[in-house]
C-alpha cells in the first residue's frame, strides 16, 4: 500500500484533452500550467476519475527573480497516487494567478498566505487579504528583493 | 413570544488561556448562538521561512524546533527527510530506528498534551491536565538524556541523529514504557467512558469526510471524520516499513472523536517504541557529511511525515548554495484551522473553546 507518483507527462497529455490552452509543458515531474487557467486545470484534475485529486497538500510560492513559481501538490486518496502541478506568474508589479479555492477551500490560507509574503494575487479569492501580517505593511518579506 | 437580540461581536484572545497560544478569533454571537467567525492569525509569526534563507542546511534544524514546539523531534524529523531527500542520501540503520523511536515518544508527548488541555477546557480543571503532564514530564527526561534539551530538541541532523544514545538511556526508557503502561490505563479509565465528557462532545461540532478532505484536513482530526489516511503508512519513512501499527479511524469526525483517536494513537505508538527497542541493532547513528552541505543546483525535494497535528511537509528548493533557495513550510496546524469555521457555526459559547481545542492547533507552527 504504497503512494505512486503520477509522471507531468500523464498529467499533461490528460489535460490537453481538457484545458488544450492551459498546459505549457511537462517534465518526469511536474505539468506546468497557464496561471489563469489554474482555477480550470484545479477543477479538472479533481473531478476527473483518472487524476481523481481531491487531496490538495500544499501550494507553494518560489520567487525566481525572472518569474514567480507556484507549485501545488496534489494527492488522490482513493487511487493512491500523488501529482505536482506547477505555474510561473511572470511580472513584479502585479502578479497574479487564477485561485483554486472553490475547487480546494484548503487552499483558503495558503493563497492568502502567499499574497502576504510573496506578492502574488489569486483572482477570485473571495477574501484576499493579509494573514501573517498586518494590512498598510510594505512590502512582501519573501521575495528576494525585500532586504 | 420570540425576544429580539442584537448580535454581540467578541474577541477571542490572542491572550485567552485556552486558545492553545496567541489565537485569536472574532466571533459574532446571537445570544448564545454563533453566527459569524473570522480567525485572526500572525502573532507568532517569525518569519521561519525567511530566515532559513539564511542558514545553511544543518543550522535550520534548530528553526524547527520553533515550529510546533510540542512535537520538535517529528518537525526535525521531517525537515531531515526533505534534505536527506534533496542530497539523495539515506541515514544508516541504526539512525532510522532512532528517528522512528523518538518520533514516536514525541508523538505520545504530544497528544497527552492535546487530550490533557482538551478536557482542562471542558472544566475539568488541572487534574487531567497534571495526569498527562506527568507523563510527559519522563518522556521530556528521555530527551534530555538524548541531547540535552527537552523542548528545542535538535536531535536530528540530515543523515541520521546528532549522537547515540546514552548508556543509561535504553534502562530510564524501559522503566518510563512500564510505568507508562499504568499510568496510560489510569487516563484511559478516567476518560473514555466518563459520562460528562460524552454529553459534553458526543455529537458536537462533527466534520463530514468530504469536507475534511476539501479543506486539506490531516492528522487526526481527519482520521476522526474516518479517513483512513495516514503518511506513515501511505509512504512509509525511516523505520516505519519495519513496524507493525494500526490506524485508528473515528466515525462521526464530532470532538469525542477527536479525543477518541488520539487516545488510541497513543496505544499505537507505543506499540511502534516497543517495535523499535526489539529491533534496533548497534551501529553508526549518522553518516558521514561534509560540515557545510551543498545540494546540486536546481534540486527540489518535498519531505513530509505524519506529525502529532497532521501532515508536515518541507518543500526546499537549492540554487547551489550552502542554505536553501526556498524552504517552504507546509504547516498541519495552519491548514487544519481551515475548519474553525464550519466547526462553530451554529454552536453555542460554551462549546467553541472546546471545538478549537479538539482540533489542536499549535501558534508555533501556524504562524511559523
Amino acid at each position: 500500500m504504497t503512494l505512486t507518483a503520477v509522471p507531468g507527462e500523464t498529467l499533461g497529455r490528460r489535460l490537453q484533452e481538457a484545458a488544450p490552452d492551459a498546459v505549457i509543458e511537462w517534465d518526469e515531474s511536474a505539468v506546468w500550467v497557464r496561471p489563469e487557467s489554474i482555477g480550470t486545470v484545479a477543477n479538472f484534475l479533481r473531478n476527473d476519475s483518472e487524476t481523481d485529486f481531491v487531496f490538495l497538500n500544499s501550494i507553494s510560492a518560489i520567487d525566481f527573480i525572472e518569474y514567480f513559481e507556484l507549485v501545488y501538490h496534489l494527492t488522490s486518496l482513493a487511487k493512491q497516487q500523488t501529482g505536482v502541478v506547477r505555474s510561473r506568474v511572470y511580472g513584479r508589479e502585479e502578479p497574479s494567478a487564477a485561485s483554486v479555492f472553490n475547487v480546494w477551500r484548503g487552499a483558503d490560507f495558503q493563497e492568502r498566505e502567499i499574497w502576504d509574503l510573496m506578492g502574488i494575487r489569486f483572482n477570485g479569492h473571495p477574501n484576499m487579504k493579509r494573514i501573517m501580517l498586518w494590512e498598510g505593511f510594505d512590502g512582501h518579506p519573501l521575495r528576494k528583493d525585500f532586504l | 413570544m420570540t425576544i429580539r437580540t442584537e448580535p454581540m461581536t467578541v474577541n477571542v484572545g490572542p491572550q485567552h488561556p485556552s486558545t492553545h497560544g496567541v489565537f485569536r478569533v472574532r466571533i459574532t454571537f446571537d445570544g448564545e448562538d454563533i453566527v459569524e467567525v473570522e480567525p485572526v492569525l500572525g502573532y507568532l509569526h517569525r518569519g521561519s521561512e525567511k530566515l532559513a534563507e539564511e542558514r545553511n542546511y544543518v543550522q535550520v534544524v534548530t528553526l524547527t524546533d520553533r515550529l510546533d514546539y510540542t512535537s520538535s523531534m517529528i518537525n526535525n524529523q521531517a525537515y531531515c527527510l526533505a534534505v536527506e531527500q534533496l542530497l539523495g542520501i539515506e541515514p544508516p540503520p541504526r539512525g532510522k530506528y532512532l528517528r522512528t523511536l523518538t518520533a514516536e515518544l514525541q508523538r505520545i508527548a504530544s497528544h497527552l498534551i492535546a487530550v490533557g488541555f482538551f478536557v482542562q477546557e471542558l472544566g475539568a480543571f488541572g487534574t487531567p491536565l497534571m495526569y498527562t503532564f506527568r507523563s510527559r514530564e519522563r518522556i521530556l527526561d528521555l530527551f534530555e538524556m538524548l541531547c540535552g534539551a527537552r523542548i528545542t530538541v535538535s536531535y536530528m541532523r540530515p543523515g541520521g541523529v546528532f549522537s547515540d544514545t546514552p548508556p543509561d538511556f535504553w534502562p530510564a526508557l524501559d522503566q518510563f514504557l512500564e510505568d507508562f503502561e499504568g499510568e496510560l490505563e489510569e487516563i484511559e479509565n478516567l476518560l473514555l467512558n466518563n459520562e460528562i465528557l460524552m454529553v459534553r462532545t458526543r455529537g458536537v461540532s462533527p466534520l463530514p469526510a468530504d469536507v475534511a478532505i476539501n479543506c486539506s484536513v490531516s492528522g487526526p482530526v481527519l482520521r476522526a471524520s474516518g479517513v483512513n489516511w495516514d503518511w506513515r503508512k501511505m509512504a512509509p519513512y525511516d523505520a516505519y516499513d519495519q513496524v507493525d501499527f494500526d490506524v485508528p479511524i473515528g466515525s462521526n469526525g464530532d470532538n469525542y472523536d477527536r479525543f477518541w483517536v488520539r487516545m488510541q494513537e497513543v496505544r499505537q505508538s507505543l506499540r511502534i517504541v516497543r517495535q523499535c527497542i526489539a529491533q534496533i541493532e548497534p551501529g553508526p547513528v549518522r553518516l558521514e557529511l561534509p560540515l557545510v552541505l551543498r545540494a546540486e543546483p536546481g534540486a527540489e525535494a518535498y519531505g513530509r511525515v505524519e506529525a502529532s497535528k497532521g501532515e508536515l511537509g518541507f518543500f526546499l528548493v537549492s540554487d547551489g548554495g550552502v542554505s536553501p533557495y526556498r524552504c517552504k513550510i507546509r504547516s498541519p496546524s495552519l491548514i487544519n484551522l481551515t475548519i474553525t469555521e464550519h466547526l462553530l457555526l451554529g454552536w453555542k459559547l460554551a462549546d467553541m473553546i472546546v471545538s478549537l481545542g479538539s482540533v489542536d492547533i499549535n501558534m508555533g507552527e501556524v504562524d511559523r
